[in-house]
């Protein structure tokens, strides 16, 4: 089959859909490739290097397959040979008008944005691999619209304090920003309603500031979700509070298939000195941030920049290019399970399923819910996954009941023993003590050479053989001298192993 | 006359025989009270590694003492020529066949020669209990029979030979079992009779009542009915429990030959013997409870037996795919690393890959690469055998760390090496609380950046369960004989 790859018809696209380097990967899977003249040109691929990767330059009309980053323009779809498949940012869930006019043509439509959050998935996941770019790219836009330096440093010249950045939502675009804003100096506070991730941000050096809330809240896609009014206050009064300290602020915060939720109002933003800077990476879809514009900078009355720019993936073009698409070579390296260059839509797989918007013509959107685990931890309620991990143990009042019960046996059973006995019983108690309170503590690498002592230590069996050999008796003698030969094997052998290994073990 | 030498009781000596015999059995027991300490100090040197090689010598001294004040009490007492010959032949035949056996022993192969060593203590046992029966009960007209009726203590012997020859024929068989599947020569999968609770614990009552029995009648018949009972008792407990709990099994039945021990001491109202097997037992049971900590097991149910029931590959549940990784791969993030965590299995012991595992340690230190070991507690067949093995390769032990002490660092680590483990690494265990090892505490290795497991195949691990960890996006498997690989990696470095 023929993958033509698009040039972007979206004014102010970078991105393209393959490189020279995914263009070779995509043949070896058995297709042939287009590239349509200067899809590249914005990402720094010519055509030139295109060639060179084994794909032809020229019209895609014939290709069986169009790969795009933005979906195609209606000119583009009309220009699409009919029955073909396009593989694109679709986003189904936010523009019904583009899935009515997909449905309406004799294509099938995948959606790259809606590959679920499987861990199966994941190398396709085109959500997160963009959203690493963005969050990276959101820090340098911030760190080159902010009038200072983000690490504190004291010069002859005298003391520069560090910077400091919130980042609102620690999904993958935010961790990507709290690291690249961390290796900069800058101090970094995160929030997040999922306090799963408390561990991710502060693995990535920031500091997690969570919102004391009763709810704790654990999603079943994967994202985050809208959260209860009660929480929403809380949410905000850490807002302002924070608004009013910190210098630089990225918001993430995204809900798939919902406007953006409203975080940082006008009054917070007011709250900032001036100089100070905002990255509204969901400017896009509504924005997290009052007054913010997409793809805009603004500067706000009290001398504060809001940044809404929607195409920071884009800001990377050559990498943005080559993640994106070798999330789709990952993608159709799933579809081409013979590597024949035949493209399988099997339905009965959730990632192919979830993604196909329309199936020959066949609106197929949306597809059932697919349960994923993002936070395989906390995911199934807190109580059940508890319950296994610490056996219950005897309640107090069961072990007092039962040492009561244990003593008075042990009371009754000396107190009728003849003397002889009791002595012996002493003599055993005392050393049972003994032998728990000395291995007590014993080190966990000398496991092995313990239990190869001990075991030397109870060839002290041979102590016993030794008084019954010699006996009169022929059958006592012999089976005492059986009993003597294999516990001084015992004794002699459990002592020359554990000084073997004793000898082994060295310090550096 | 002959008889009163087979006596160990200073009372019965002191009534049979007059002046240098009771002299001689007072200096034994003042021999005795000395090597019964320095037992104790053997066991309280062995649980720190500056002091465990002087905790040997105190063992060997311990040893040494005992048998010597043995030896001449039998000697003082009435042993004939051929007896002191026997005894004399029986010990060196024996002591070659130990320090060889030492001598050779691979370290790979330690579990089995521990679980061979303790059927040896319970065979003895057996046999010491036998020859009690034979020396009292067989012959109840002889003059120990007829003292120890004076005493009142007839009863308590014939009760004392039963418990002896019952624990000692249960950790013969016991252990018999445990070194055939530890050597692999027989299945390892747990045996499941129907309704194995109730068979041993009729077991149980079947002796209880047979001793009572004996004690009111002692028969031969009886001693020769509950050997066989014990023999099949410990046979089926071990049988019915599966290879991977083989760790908490060894030192269970180490636990058994201590009370084996301890019983004989009992019969022959001999305190070193008590007070030996209660160390030995008493240690054993300690070092049982650890290992079923670590593996979330329950302590009580370890020690009745047949614990170890574990389910199949419990589902087809796609993983996904895993990815492949070459040793030259493996060698360039090594070298770019700047902490490597090592966390060893069985599958390293079965791979002999312990040098190269120490060469590539080496290496790696010398480049400045924080290289440490993790070691789960139930990680191989034994407890501390991965220790062990790494001693052999000469890895210091302060790099060797233990699951406690290593679990929070994962997370700060760049490279984690998986070589030849599974369960203990496998992220279902804190995951899904439906898998057969759930709860169980594991190394957090997946917590790292980057995860290389070696491994022969995607086969499940011992417990059978699959392991989600191979199919994470930040794992990779590195195929192959874990030895070789391991050589692959030092080649191209």
């Amino acid at each position: 089959m023929l993958i033509g790859v698009l040039k972007e018809s979206r004014p102010g696209e970078t991105r393209v859909a393959a490189t020279p380097a995914t263009v070779a990967q995509l043949r070896k899977l058995g297709y042939d490739v287009v590239v349509e003249p200067g899809a590249g040109a914005a990402a720094t691929f010519d055509d030139a290097a295109y060639a060179e990767g084994g794909a032809q330059v020229g019209p895609v009309n014939d290709a069986d397959i169009l790969l795009g980053v933005n979906a195609p323009s209606p000119a583009q779809l009309d220009a699409a040979k009919p029955g073909a498949t396009v593989v694109a940012i679709l986003s189904p869930a936010l523009d019904p008008a583009l899935v009515e006019d997909l449905a309406r043509r004799p294509l099938t439509a995948l959606a790259m944005d809606a590959v679920p959050r499987i861990s199966r998935a994941q190398s396709m996941d085109v959500l997160s691999s963009m959203a690493n770019i963005a969050g990276y790219r959101a820090v340098v836009e911030a760190a080159h619209e902010f009038g200072r330096f983000f690490t504190g440093q004291v010069t002859a010249a005298g003391k520069v304090p560090p910077a400091k950045v919130l980042v609102v939502g620690a999904g993958v675009a935010g961790l990507a920003a709290i690291g690249a804003a961390g290796s900069l100096g800058a101090i970094v506070r995160a929030t997040d309603p999922r306090p799963e991730v408390a561990d991710q941000v502060r693995s990535l050096g920031g500091d997690y500031l969570s919102i004391e809330s009763p709810e704790v809240e654990v999603s079943a896609t994967g994202y985050a979700k809208e959260m209860s009014a009660d929480y929403q206050a809380r949410e905000a009064a850490l807002y302002a509070e924070q608004a009013a300290d910190v210098d630089i602020i990225i918001t993430t915060a995204l809900i798939p298939g919902r406007p953006a939720p409203r975080i940082i109002t006008a009054e917070m933003v007011a709250s900032m000195t001036p100089g100070s800077v905002i990255v509204d990476m969901a400017a896009a879809n509504g924005g997290n941030v009052e007054g913010s514009v997409p793809g805009e900078r603004v500067v706000t009355d009290n001398g504060v920049i809001i940044l809404g720019y929607t195409d920071l993936p884009g800001r990377l073009p050559a990498q943005a290019s080559q993640l994106y698409g070798t999330n789709l070579v990952n993608l159709l390296r799933l579809m081409t399970p013979e590597k024949d260059g035949r493209l399988v839509v099997d339905l009965d797989d959730v990632v192919v399923r979830g993604i196909t918007v329309v199936h020959d013509g066949a609106l197929t959107w949306p597809p059932p819910p697919v349960q994923v685990s993002a936070t395989p931890a906390a995911q199934p309620e807190p109580a059940a996954a508890a319950a296994p991990a610490v056996r219950p143990g005897l309640t107090r009042r069961g072990k007092v009941v039962l040492g009561v019960l244990g003593g008075a046996l042990l009371f009754a059973l000396t107190s009728v023993a003849p003397a002889q006995l009791q002595q012996n019983l002493v003599v055993f108690a005392l050393a049972i003590v003994v032998g728990f309170y000395v291995i007590g503590n014993v080190h966990h690498a000398l496991h092995t050479p313990l239990m190869s002592v001990t075991n030397a230590i109870s060839g002290i069996i041979v102590v016993g053989a030794l008084l019954q050999i010699g006996h009169d008796d022929p059958v006592i003698t012999a089976l005492a001298f059986v009993a003597i030969l294999i516990a001084s094997i015992n004794v002699f052998g459990g002592f020359a192993v554990t000084r073997r290994m004793l000898a082994m073990f060295s310090r550096s | 006359m002959s008889l009163a030498a087979t006596v160990t009781d200073p009372l019965v000596l002191a009534a049979a025989a007059t002046g240098d015999a009771s002299r001689v059995a007072t200096a034994a027991n003042a021999a005795y009270l000395v090597a019964a300490l320095l037992f104790i100090l053997a066991l309280a040197g062995l649980s720190k590694h500056e002091t465990a090689r002087a905790g040997v010598t105190y063992g060997i001294g311990g040893m040494a003492i005992a048998l010597t004040a043995t030896i001449v009490l039998a000697v003082d007492g009435d042993i004939s020529a051929t007896g002191l010959g026997l005894l004399i032949a029986a010990t060196v035949v024996g002591a070659a066949i130990g320090l060889q056996r030492a001598r050779v022993v691979e370290m790979t192969g330690m579990p089995e020669l521990i679980a061979l060593l303790h059927s040896f203590v319970g065979l003895a046992a057996v046999l010491v209990g036998w020859n009690g029966y034979l020396d009292v009960e067989a012959d109840l007209d002889g003059a120990y029979a007829r003292s120890l009726d004076a005493a009142g203590l007839l009863g308590i012997h014939s009760g004392e030979v039963f418990v002896g020859v019952f624990i000692g024929a249960v950790t013969f068989t016991g252990s018999i079992v445990a070194f055939l599947k530890l050597s692999a020569r027989i299945d390892t999968n747990p045996l499941v009779l129907p309704g194995k609770n109730v068979l041993n614990l009729g077991a149980l009552v079947a002796f209880v009542g047979l001793t009572a029995w004996f004690v009111v009648e002692p028969q031969l018949w009886l001693l020769i009915v509950v050997t066989i009972l014990a023999l099949a008792l410990g046979w089926h407990l071990v049988a019915s429990i599966g290879g991977g709990d083989m760790p908490v099994v060894v030192s269970m039945l180490n636990s058994y030959s201590g009370w084996a021990a301890a019983a004989a001491g009992f019969l022959l109202n001999n305190n070193l013997l008590i007070i030996t097997g209660a160390l030995v037992g008493a240690s054993g049971a300690y070092l049982s409870y650890i290992m079923c900590k670590a593996m979330n097991r329950s302590f009580i149910s370890v020690i009745a037996g047949g614990f170890g029931i574990e389910a199949g590959p419990s589902d087809d549940t796609d993983y996904g795919d895993h990815q492949e990784v070459t040793a030259e791969g493996v060698a360039d993030l090594l070298t770019n690393a700047s902490s490597v965590i090592i966390t060893p299995g069985y599958g390293m012991a079965v791979a002999q890959a312990q040098h190269g595992v120490a060469e590539l340690t080496r290496h790696l230190r010398e480049r400045g690469v924080d290289v440490r070991f993790g070691i789960h507690p139930v990680a191989g067949r034994l407890p501390g055998h991965m220790n062990v093995l790494l001693a052999e390769a000469k890895v210091p032990y302060d790099i060797v760390l233990e699951l406690d002490e290593i679990n929070d660092d994962f997370a700060s680590t760049d490279v984690v090496l998986v070589i030849g483990a599974n369960d203990t690494v496998n992220p279902a265990a804190t995951d899904d609380p439906s898998s057969p090892i759930a709860g169980m505490p594991v190394l957090t290795v997946w917590e790292s950046k980057k995860v290389i497991v070696f491994k022969r195949s995607m086969a499940s691990g011992y417990a059978g369960v699959q392991n989600p960890l191979f199919f994470r996006e930040n794992s990779a498997m590195l195929f192959g004989d874990a030895r070789e690989r391991v050589e692959d990696i030092l080649r191209a470095i």
